[in-house]
């Protein structure tokens, strides 16, 4: 097995999780971000997913952890035989850390934008070799979640997908590999249906408890659509809605007026202790 | 302050209070509070570091499974054995 670290940048939930995924089969990472705070709160974070994955039983046993080292500066990607990008989804900010990315590590170096929604080949024209460039979607938390939806951009390399494909591979996850588009395949039926969830707790149609609970005990999916975005995290939830919105035009993927003012009001989910639900400290 | 483990049925009635309050459920302490579906693995963790906290008892290596957590009654077995109260 290749040991050569992998870079993730970003070390909010997704970079987090990501890196305990990776940590977690053993592969060592470099956690990259410019935000100090969040730096220092990583190594709790990745200890307690790493705990929770343990006692779901999805971790490889006996295997033992890949060392995970914390970087504020992006230069931690040089010599990385992969780098995972999971900052802000926001189109703007990706592009500029892709840019920045692609000027320091050799070409032929996959660099994989983990992203809910922006299309693939709109941050390919960023990079200096389109052909490095891939997508995945890894949902949250990716450690217990065994699927993981990639995305192939248009410029895409044959090359770039099979070393996704393995890296994937190692770290025991199933990849679906689809073409890009605006929410790919999974966000564009997740985040409208989850906007329409919050849309008929919004009109007092049900509470969030009923309409999850319906969704679980009657449709069978497995969290129910409002905590999951408790989950994704409201801020992320609704920047995705507007990246939906703007690139198909679809009226549903316009955040409802209860989403919205949950951003404004600071309740975005377990990583803030309040949503939908609330959470205790001890398990955001 | 943590609650002592030397009494099992205050451990019992400790855990049971916990998860009752936030299942909002009524359960036996024998139940599988799992097999219904509903509980996620966030739950799971909420009650291991839950009774950390507790009963000042710290989880980890072999005792880290979900097993150990799916009923109130394997919890209190769990608890008691960490506590060093008890021998199993």
């Amino acid at each position: 097995m290749k040991t050569e670290p992998i870079a993730v940048l970003g070390a909010g939930v997704m970079g987090v999780g990501i890196t305990t995924l990776l940590a977690g089969h053993g592969l060592p990472v470099r956690l990259v971000d410019n935000d100090p705070v969040k730096l220092a709160q990583a190594p709790g974070r990745i200890r307690r997913e790493l705990r929770m994955a343990q006692l779901m039983g999805v971790l490889p046993p006996g295997r033992e952890e890949g060392e995970v080292s914390l970087h504020g500066d992006l230069s931690a990607v040089r010599g990385a035989r992969v780098v995972i990008e999971a900052i802000t989804e926001n189109a703007d900010l990706k592009t500029a850390v892709l840019a920045d990315v692609s000027a320091l590590v050799p070409p032929a170096t996959p660099l994989v934008s983990n992203t809910s929604s922006i299309p693939i080949d709109e941050l390919a024209d960023a990079v200096r070799h389109p052909a490095d460039l891939i997508g995945t979607h890894f949902m949250n938390p990716p450690a217990l979640i065994g699927t993981t939806e990639v995305i192939r951009g248009v410029r895409t390399g044959e090359a770039t997908l099979e070393a996704v494909r393995g890296l994937l591979r190692e770290v025991g996850r199933r990849p679906v590999v689809v073409r890009d588009a605006p929410g790919f395949v999974t966000s564009r039926l997740l985040h409208p249906m989850i906007n329409d969830a919050a849309r008929v707790v919004q009109e007092g149609t049900a509470s969030a408890e009923d309409v999850d609970a319906l969704m679980q005990g009657c449709l069978g999916h497995p969290t129910g659509p409002l905590r999951t975005a408790d989950l994704i995290g409201i801020d992320n939830l609704v920047d995705s809605l507007w990246v939906l919105l703007k690139r198909t035009g679809d009226e549903g993927c316009r955040p409802c007026d209860l989403l919205l003012q949950k951003v404004a009001d600071g309740h975005h989910g377990r990583k803030t202790g309040q949503g939908f639900y609330e959470y205790e400290e001890s398990t955001r | 302050m943590t609650v002592p483990t030397d009494q099992p049925m205050e451990v019992q009635a400790a855990i049971l209070t916990f998860v009752e309050a936030r299942t909002r459920t009524s359960w036996d302490p024998g139940a599988d509070i799992f097999a219904t579906g509903g509980l996620s693995s966030l739950f799971a963790m909420e009650l291991v570091v839950h009774l950390e906290k507790t009963f000042g008892i710290s989880i980890g290596g072999a005792d880290m499974r979900l097993e150990n957590f799916r009923t109130v009654d394997s919890m209190v077995g769990l608890v008691t054995r960490l506590g060093g109260n008890v021998s199993a």
